[in-house]
Formats: structure tokens, sequence, C-alpha cells
């Protein structure tokens, strides 16, 4: 007789240790996560080394190394999440997942961990090497770096929700939306550029999103030195908004694939 | 329906006494099965795919009962291969072992011994027979070996365009439809209107 346990615990870290050993089973996929992000790093780095004696105001304080590295959290956030999400599709796998016990919130918690992890694996080398290359650290940042930068990692789950929702809704033919969904927000986020240069329609849009008050926040702390709180809290605000919308689209959307027989028909 | 894959669009469907389709995360950890069309994924080797579905119905002691599954269907040689690398038969004897992890009372088997060999067919059948008498597990086996099935179902039900046209044991169809075999009556079934 096997003994069973009913543990959400369980399934998550099931799903999780799925992910941990796709990770470890491929070491070109380790040096791919942590590529892209030290890429970006080096060549804007150059281009922030090239601007410094002309724009003091766009590279004081590593501002645009910063930047870079930061916005690329989101990305890295919401990429780790929805690929994760899509090798379930890629192996066919979706079916055992959902004739488990497993609770769509319970899938929804295991893609965040391991999107999490992934990120940091992408992100803390490029942020390392930003140190002897250009001499600028994101760490000097202290505390706020974490604030920051778990604001964007809950930008990037925010979008995964959505794109998740359609994929499962419209199968792999959505694919590509996961990578050129989160550079929909880019223009209004304000990332190399503070709010003031937006015309006016842009500005009520970035208004709306979180990323533009992180980077702003940024801003503040590196060139003038100032932590501004609110902003942060207007971000977080936001993200638990969008989170929250995300969350119910994707439950409704898994709703609908399963009135429709639609989670085994998730090829193209 | 019965994986809660799609939801019905009227009736009911009750599993060990509860309401399937309002609550049926309460009986899916009770249930399980396997099908040529849902894959493992193909990057993990078998042991780290059991491990993950032993851990995901929450088995007591993962690493004994994958030991025990592997065993059973002869995978002890192949715990180590990613499943990429393994043969069609050799991923269905995998994909059985997932199905098998956590002891299910209620297992749906869809075309569980495709693309095996007559003897490894013969072997699946005859261990999913001791492992029924056994356990006294409930089997749903969808097929379309009308010979598999008059070995090993007890009741047979007959579909035509998703509507089921004429149920009882095997032998008694045949008899019903004075016809020598059930793969007879599966034909008589298929064209024509059932008497």
């Amino acid at each position: 007789m096997t003994v069973h346990s009913d543990s959400s615990l369980n399934r998550i870290s099931a799903l999780f240790i799925r992910y941990f050993y796709l990770l470890r089973s491929s070491w070109p996929r380790i040096i791919e996560i942590a590529y892209w992000p030290t890429m970006q790093m080096v060549v804007w780095g150059f281009v922030s080394k090239h601007f410094a004696p002309s724009s003091p105001e766009l590279t004081a304080g590593g501002l645009l190394i910063s930047v870079v590295l930061i916005w690329d959290t989101l990305f890295r956030s919401h990429i780790s999440y929805t690929l994760a999400f899509l090798e379930e599709m890629w192996s066919r796998n979706l079916g055992n997942l959902f004739v488990a016990p497993l609770r769509p919130w319970e899938l929804i918690l295991s893609l965040s961990s391991i999107s999490m992890i992934r990120t940091l694996i992408g992100m803390v080398p490029a942020a390392l090497l930003a140190i002897p290359f250009f001499g600028v650290s994101v760490f000097d940042m202290g505390m706020p770096l974490a604030f920051f930068f778990f604001n964007l990692v809950l930008t990037g789950w925010a979008i995964s929700q959505f794109v998740t929702a359609i994929l499962i809704r419209y199968g792999l033919g959505a694919e590509s939306l996961s990578w050129v969904l989160p550079f929909l927000i880019a223009p209004f986020s304000c990332i190399y550029y503070p709010l003031s240069t937006l015309p006016e329609w842009m500005r009520r849009i970035a208004e709306f999103l979180p990323t533009t008050y992180v980077f702003e926040g940024m801003r503040a702390l590196l060139l003038d030195g100032v932590w501004r709180k609110d902003l942060l809290l207007q971000a977080f605000g936001l993200n638990l908004v969008y989170l929250t919308i995300g969350v119910v689209t994707f439950l409704f959307s898994f709703r609908i694939a399963r009135k429709h027989g639609l989670l085994l028909q998730s090829g193209e | 329906m019965l994986l809660g894959l799609l939801e019905p669009t009227s009736g009911s469907i009750r599993l060990f006494g509860q309401d399937f389709i309002r609550d049926r995360f309460s009986v899916l950890g009770r249930m399980n099965f396997s099908s040529p069309y849902v894959d493992l994924p193909q990057r993990l080797t078998v042991r780290e795919n059991l491990m993950v579905y032993a851990k995901m119905y929450g088995v007591f002691k993962p690493r004994d009962r994958v030991a025990e599954v592997a065993s059973s269907f002869r995978l002890k040689a192949l715990l180590d291969r990613r499943m990429r690398k393994l043969s069609s038969g050799q991923k269905t004897r995998a994909s059985l072992a997932k199905a098998m992890i956590n002891n299910p009372q209620f297992l749906l088997l869809d075309e569980p011994t495709a693309s095996l060999d007559p003897d490894t067919t013969a072997w699946i059948r005859d261990l999913l027979g001791q492992y029924r008498k056994e356990r006294g597990t409930t089997i749903l086996f969808a097929s379309h070996d009308m010979r598999e099935v008059e070995l090993l179902c007890d009741e047979a039900l007959l579909m035509r365009q998703g509507k089921l046209v004429v149920k009882g044991s095997p032998k008694s169809l045949v008899e019903k439809f004075e016809r020598d075999t059930l793969e007879e009556v599966f034909l008589q079934v298929n064209r024509e209107d059932a008497p």
C-alpha cells in the first residue's frame, strides 16, 4: 500500500524539481541564461562610456548600465516563467500535469519559483562583471536595489500571466507573443529617459505602469541621492493590481480551455 | 471528462462518491492515466520523471516507489536514460510506470499496448490483470484491439461517433450479436445500427 500526502508544498516542489532537472540537464542552457544579460551590459557599458563626457546626466552614477540591467530583470523574469510553461507544451506534458491533483495556483507558484532562480542566474553574473569592466556596481544602491529588482520581477510575472493565458487558449501558434509582449511597455516605461520626456498622451499611459515608478525611483537615487519610497510603493501597488488581473485572466483562460477541451490540443 | 480535462455540457460524474465536476482535485490523487498522445518530458531521465510524479502525487518514500515501479515495468536498466533516447515501446512502459506511481484506485489507459511488441504486450496485459486482481483497481481501458478487450475486460462499452451503442461483458456481446469474436461485433456495430 502506497501512503500519500495531499500537500500543496509537495506538488509545488515536484514541479520546481522538474524545472531544476531540466536546467541541470544542459549546461549550454545555464550559460545562455547569463549570456544575454552579460552581452547587454557590455554593449551598453561601452555606449555609456562613449556618452559620459557629453551627457553626464545619462551616465552619472552608472545610471545607464544600472537601468539596462534592471530592465533586463523584467524581461528575464517574464521569459523564464513563460519558457518553463512552454517547455510543458513543447514536451506534450500538460496532459500529465492537469490530470494530477496540481491546482492552477500551484502551477503559478512553481513557475514563479523557477523564474526567480533563472533570473538570478542571469542577472547576478552580469551585475558582478559590470564592476571590473566599467567600475559600476549596482550593489552600491543597497537595499533599494532589492525593491527595484523585486518590483520588476513582479511586472515580468504579471505579463507572463497574460501570455500563458493566451498560450493555453490559442496554443503554440501564439508562442511569439512571449518574446514581444514585454517590449510593448518599454517606450512607456521611461527606462532611459525621465517621464517628462514623453508627450502628454504617452505620459498618461506611463503613469499606469509600475515600471515608470521603478525607473523614476532609480534616477532619483542615482542622480540625486534620494530614495523615493513613495515611487516604490506606487510601483508595488500597481504590480499587485496587474498581477491579480493576470492571475484571474489565466484562471479564466484555463477554465475556457477545459470547457472546450483545449488542454490536450495545445499544438500549433 | 473523466480526467477533468474537458468540462461536460450536461450530466454528472461521481467518482469515489464525490462530485467530480465540482471538486475534481479531491479525487485526482487517487487516479492516474497513460496515453500515447501525452508524453513525459523528453529531456528528463526515466528516474527524474518518475520522481517528479511520485512527489506530485505525494507518494511516501518516492525513491522506494520509483524503484518498485521500475522493477515492475522492467525499467531498472533504463532509469538513468533520457526519455528521448528510449524506443517507443520503452516510452510506453515508462508512461505506464508513471501511471502506476501512486497506486491508483482508478486507472485510465488509452491504448496502453500501442507500439509494444507481442511479447511485451502479453506481459503488460498480465501485469495489468494481476494488478487489478491484487488491488481491486478499476481500469478504464480505451482500445481498438478487440482481442485485448476480450482478454482483459469484464465489461466492454462500444461507441460510435462519441455515442454509447452497446455495453456488456465481451462474452455476452459476442452471444448477443451471434458472432465469433468481439472484433466482429465491433465491425458490425460500426457499420450498421445496433439491434
